[in-house]
């Protein structure tokens, strides 16, 4: 458990995270929003993060970033970044408002948060939000650092950048918004960004947009992404790698060829299965994910996923949480029954 | 924002043109008029009017016109040659009477919203950062104890203090070899000594309920996402809070200068009477008390034209400071 | 927290309490946990009672001289005396003159006891303007000696018996004052908000003029023109009236908004399409869904009032003496020369603040409660 046994990252491992738990201590008790969650992400590469509404995805986001509310307790676990000399910090162990997590914030690690509506600032135009950030972190004069505004803005392909410079939030559609908000994430060319359901709040056609820009700014910078999402189409889209999320647990991490055509985990099986996909026979219904997400404060004992499991075995999963098992191709599901469910119909 | 100038200063003149009728209507409110007034200060004097005497004096001021061609010559009068008439109580002409007492009441509003702000602004920045906190409660108590407290009240309970306990006056503005002194460094000094206890008096009010609007809108703003991101590009917690909620919060406190102007005057005029100070007040509660109307009449539409264009300023500000406002 | 599974079923029970208590009980949940404002309540209550049967509450008539008890100090009642426990009572006074000054002084003379008593018979009056009757609350036995909770003024009379017949006169102006500026501003404030258009814009444009322009001066000018010589009763309902023209603007400003909210909620909508009257959707659906919020603003008028008329009577434009007011008894205190010398004079003010205070945490409680499903 502790930091200290953890073997070194590989080279090309960029951010790890080692049964990260964050609690919040509310009056009517204690929540253990994550609970024991670990993925990694190499250099370059697009990890998708699914899971339902409350499964911990966000707040473990956040704490990669530090930037929990303050309520949030750091219940323990390992986050261990590899800046871009090649040192390794461990994220977790530095003070929430201290300088070294303010100079990775925004320069190492980029973030991109789900409503383009209100996380811009209102009084601010765009060009001054990305030419504040940019002066904060490499101390430009303040006309570089307009003309870096200038070039962002082109780059993640907005109009007329020279105009949308001296433009307000309010002024821009959602999609546009969105845009200015990557490029306030992306002004330092950071190695990691982290993308928080940053295509929730848009309709379809904007979102297949940004998800197309996304990609082409990977290809272009080179940084690795972490997306979170509830939509596994978005995520079979961009990712390389997914983890699956539930009540604050990995339930199961995996390439997208493994997560999708051999998942080993009930959950990720169950949810599959509720989404529609081209090719199906007609006749198929959909299914549903009996129950519903159990309350924060009252999670089952066992593997948290058992009272909705269709598979699950009294005695074994009620009682005993299982540990997390590695399988063939680095997939790794926490579940008793991984290897012993029955073939998926499709 | 030039649009949006001229379009705000537009409205202002249809309110401009209502609060004076209404100065007018008050002037217009006692039983009598002008003339019935003079003749019978005349006849205090003992002189004595005719019948026929007033009905011509009355000719003579135009008061026997229908009352709104009256108001049209007062109005006139006081846009086109800035005459507002004569004071009988003063037998002067209440132009002579009312600037400087007007101008010592605009300094002291000025001053005390600009305390209120010094005050205001980082008391309700510090309550919301640290929310629950032992300062946090502190300030609570004050700002509802100074809301509930009367200007004339906190004027009439500071008076005593200082009295009783450093056995001195505080009322006035200025020592009594200052009173009538041209100005000069050691006057200014004297009145500074001296203007502490209004501006303490009127910005105690206005900070408490500052502090609290200060507070909530802190509360409001700070789980807003845009803060989060502000957090997320690297920004300390002092350059976020004080570049990003505090300019957002502030916006509707710029927008209620305006409505601060007239609590201000209102409050001065009280406090103004109690601390016995050479400004509006005393000399509008003396005008009222003998019916001197004109001179009533004046200081209430000055000080209503002031709180417009205060309202107007503000809301210029406001349009400036907050780029929603100056596009929507 | 919506769920299903795993809820103990106490907490089945305590919310199914909670989706079938009606909005009225649900209102007095919410307010019930905010203490300050239940205290506030209560003070209130006690404050309108004791307002209510001043007569009976205040061992003497306001107006009754004491040439030999001028500006007593307050008198504090004992339990204790050298000898033990003696029940409530006063030490006597022992007055003289201050050689110097010529001031009249007052020392207590801690070898006489006078027992207070409750129920004792004092001057005589009606009770509630009916029943003539001379008992009082409290007092003391011996008519010759005088009991001053709260100490006299430049004409021996006992300020705690002012204090509460003004408190008839302040609190009721309050009351009257803010139902008649609920009359408009309900009145003004539900036009304005249900139909909107012209009349919205011109009713708004009324409500910025009248707040454009400072309110003393403005009460001020209107109360100078109420005649001197009038009955003290027209001038009490003219200030009231000249009160609530300006202070309507503030509960139209909440009615039409909580108008305008609810015009556009679904329910309302729902009970246009199924056919109800205009009538009955203000009367039925919208006018019970603002109720509370009505109640919680009207509150927070009443202090504005209250204050309006202290100061009006405090300047000496408002109510004037013989009628006793907070405001009129504060015009005793006026002057720095009575306050050094009697500082009990302000105690007045002190009941305003307090007064206005229990109103805007009664206020600030009932606007807290007010929306019964919020959280």
């Amino acid at each position: 458990m502790a930091g200290e046994t953890l073997p070194p990252m590989p080279p090309e491992r960029l951010i790890e995270l080692n049964d990260v738990a964050v609690h919040f201590s509310l009056r009517e008790g204690l929540v253990r929003a994550v609970n024991g969650v670990s993925y990694h992400v190499n250099k370059g590469e697009v990890l998708g993060v699914v899971g339902e509404s409350g499964s911990g995805k966000s707040v473990t986001v956040r704490s990669i970033m530090r930037l929990q509310p303050k309520t949030a307790l750091d219940a323990g676990g390992a986050i261990r970044f590899r800046l871009p000399d090649g040192s390794v910090t461990e994220l977790n162990r530095l003070p929430r408002d201290g300088r070294e997590i303010r100079s990775i914030r925004g320069r190492h690690i980029g973030m991109v948060f789900q409503e383009p509506m209100t996380a811009l600032s209102p009084v601010h135009s765009i060009g001054t939000q990305i030419a504040r950030t940019y002066q904060l972190h490499t101390g430009a004069s303040k006309e570089a650092a307009r003309n870096r505004a200038i070039d962002l803005l082109a780059r993640v392909q907005m109009p007329r950048p020279r105009e949308m410079v001296d433009v307000y939030p309010h002024q821009l559609s959602g999609g546009m918004r969105q845009r200015a908000m990557i490029a306030l994430a992306l002004t330092c060319e950071p190695s990691l960004l982290i993308a928080d359901e940053p295509t929730t709040a848009l309709d379809v056609t904007t979102e297949a947009q940004i998800l197309d820009l996304l990609r082409s700014l990977q290809a272009e910078f080179g940084m690795a992404i972490i997306f979170i999402t509830h939509n596994f189409g978005v995520v079979a889209d961009i990712a390389d790698r997914v983890a699956v999320m539930y009540l604050g647990r990995v339930a199961e991490t995996g390439t997208v060829d493994q997560i999708f055509y051999h998942p080993k985990h009930p959950y990720t099986r169950a949810l599959l299965q509720s989404i529609p996909r081209l090719g199906q026979k007609r006749v198929h219904r959909l299914k549903t994910i009996p129950g519903m997400v159990p309350d924060p404060f009252n999670i089952p004992a066992g593997c948290v996923f058992h009272p909705r499991c269709e598979h699950a075995v009294a005695g074994r999963c009620d009682v005993a949480e299982p540990a997390s098992r590695t399988f063939d191709g680095g997939q790794i599901a926490r579940c008793h029954l991984a290897d012993s469910l029955p073939e998926l119909v499709s | 924002m030039v649009g949006f100038i001229i379009r705000r200063i537009a409205w202002a003149i249809p309110t401009l043109a209502f609060v004076s009728f209404i100065a007018f209507f008050i002037i217009q409110l006692p039983p009598g008029d002008y003339v019935t007034a003079y003749a019978a200060q005349l006849k205090h004097s003992g002189e004595y009017l005719s019948p026929d005497q007033e009905e011509l004096l009355r000719q003579q001021f135009g008061l026997d016109q229908p009352i709104f061609i009256q108001y049209l010559d007062w109005i006139g009068n006081i846009l086109l040659h800035g005459d507002f008439g004569r004071s009988l109580e003063w037998n002067a002409n209440v132009s002579d009477l009312i600037w400087d007492r007007l101008g010592l009441t605009l300094a002291i509003s000025t001053l005390s919203m600009i305390f209120t702000w010094a005050i205001a602004i980082p008391i309700g920045v510090y309550s919301a950062t640290r929310q629950y906190s032992f300062f946090d409660y502190v300030f609570t108590i004050f700002g509802f104890v100074g809301k509930g407290i009367p200007e004339f009240m906190l004027a009439l309970v500071l008076m005593w203090l200082g009295f009783v306990y450093f056995n001195f006056d505080v009322g006035g503005l200025f020592s009594a070899e200052y009173a009538t002194a041209p100005w000069s460094y050691d006057r200014v000094i004297d009145m500074l000594k001296h203007l502490w206890v209004p501006v303490v008096v009127l910005a105690t009010g206005g900070a408490a309920g500052l502090i609290r609007v200060m507070r909530a809108n802190m509360l409001d703003e700070m789980g807003k996402p845009y803060v989060e991101t502000a957090y997320a590009q690297g920004l300390s917690e002092r350059q976020v809070i004080w570049h990003y909620p505090v300019r957002v919060a502030l916006n509707p406190f710029i927008s209620t200068v305006g409505w601060a102007l007239p609590a201000l005057f209102s409050g001065d005029i009280i406090a103004a009477v109690v601390l016995n100070l050479p400004t509006t007040g005393p000399l509008l509660l003396k005008a009222l008390q003998m019916q001197d109307m004109y001179l009533a009449g004046s200081f209430i539409l000055i000080l209503s034209v002031f709180t417009v264009v205060g309202t107007l300023l503000s809301d210029i500000l406001l349009a400036w400071s907050d780029p929603r406002i100056r596009y929507g | 927290m919506s769920t299903l599974a795993s809820t103990a079923p106490e907490d089945v029970r305590q919310e199914e309490r909670l989706y079938t208590a009606k909005p009225w009980t649900l209102i007095w949940w919410r307010f019930r946990k905010h203490k300050l404002a239940v205290a506030s309540l209560v003070l209130l209550i006690l404050s309108y009672s004791g307002a209510l049967f001043a007569d009976f509450v205040s061992p003497y008539r306001p107006f009754d001289i004491e040439k030999l008890q001028t500006f007593v100090p307050p008198q504090s009642v004992h339990l204790f005396s050298a000898n033990g426990f003696e029940g409530p009572f006063v030490y006597g006074l022992k007055r003289s003159r201050d050689p110097d000054t010529a001031r009249v002084i007052y020392a207590t003379d801690e070898t006489r006891i006078i027992p207070v008593r409750f129920f004792v018979e004092g001057p005589e009056y009606d009770f509630l303007g009916l029943i003539p009757t001379k008992l009082h609350l409290f007092g003391l036995d011996d008519p010759k000696q005088k009991l001053n909770l709260l100490g006299t003024d430049a004409l021996g009379r006992d300020l705690f018996t002012r204090l509460m017949y003004g408190a008839r006169v302040t609190l009721s102006a309050g009351l009257v004052g803010v139902s008649f500026s609920f009359l408009l501003g309900l009145g003004l404030g539900a036009i304005s908000g249900y139909y909107g258009g012209m009349l919205d814009t011109s009713i708004q444009r009324l409500m910025e003029f009248i707040r454009s322009i400072p309110t003393i001066p403005l009460w001020m000018g209107l109360a100078a023109a109420v005649p001197i010589a009038w009955d003290p009763l027209y001038v009490y309902v003219l200030i009231t009236v000249i009160l609530s023209l300006i202070g309507w603007t503030y509960l139209a400003r909440v009615v039409r908004g909580r108008f305008l909210a609810l015009r556009n909620e679904d329910y309302v909508m729902a009970a246009r399409l199924s056919g109800a009257s205009e009538f009955r959707i203000i009367t039925k659906h919208m006018l019970p869904a603002m109720t509370s919020y009505i109640i919680a603003a009207l509150t927070l008028a009443v202090p504005e009032m209250i204050l309006g008329e202290t100061a009006l009577s405090f300047l000496g434009l408002g109510l004037r003496p013989p009628v006793v007011s907070w405001g009129v008894l504060l015009q005793d205190a006026q002057n720095l020369r009575s306050i050094a010398l009697a500082p009990w004079l302000l105690l007045p003010g002190v009941a305003v603040v307090i007064i206005v205070l229990a109103f805007n945490f009664l206020g600030d409680g009932l606007r807290d409660a007010a929306d019964p499903y919020g959280r």
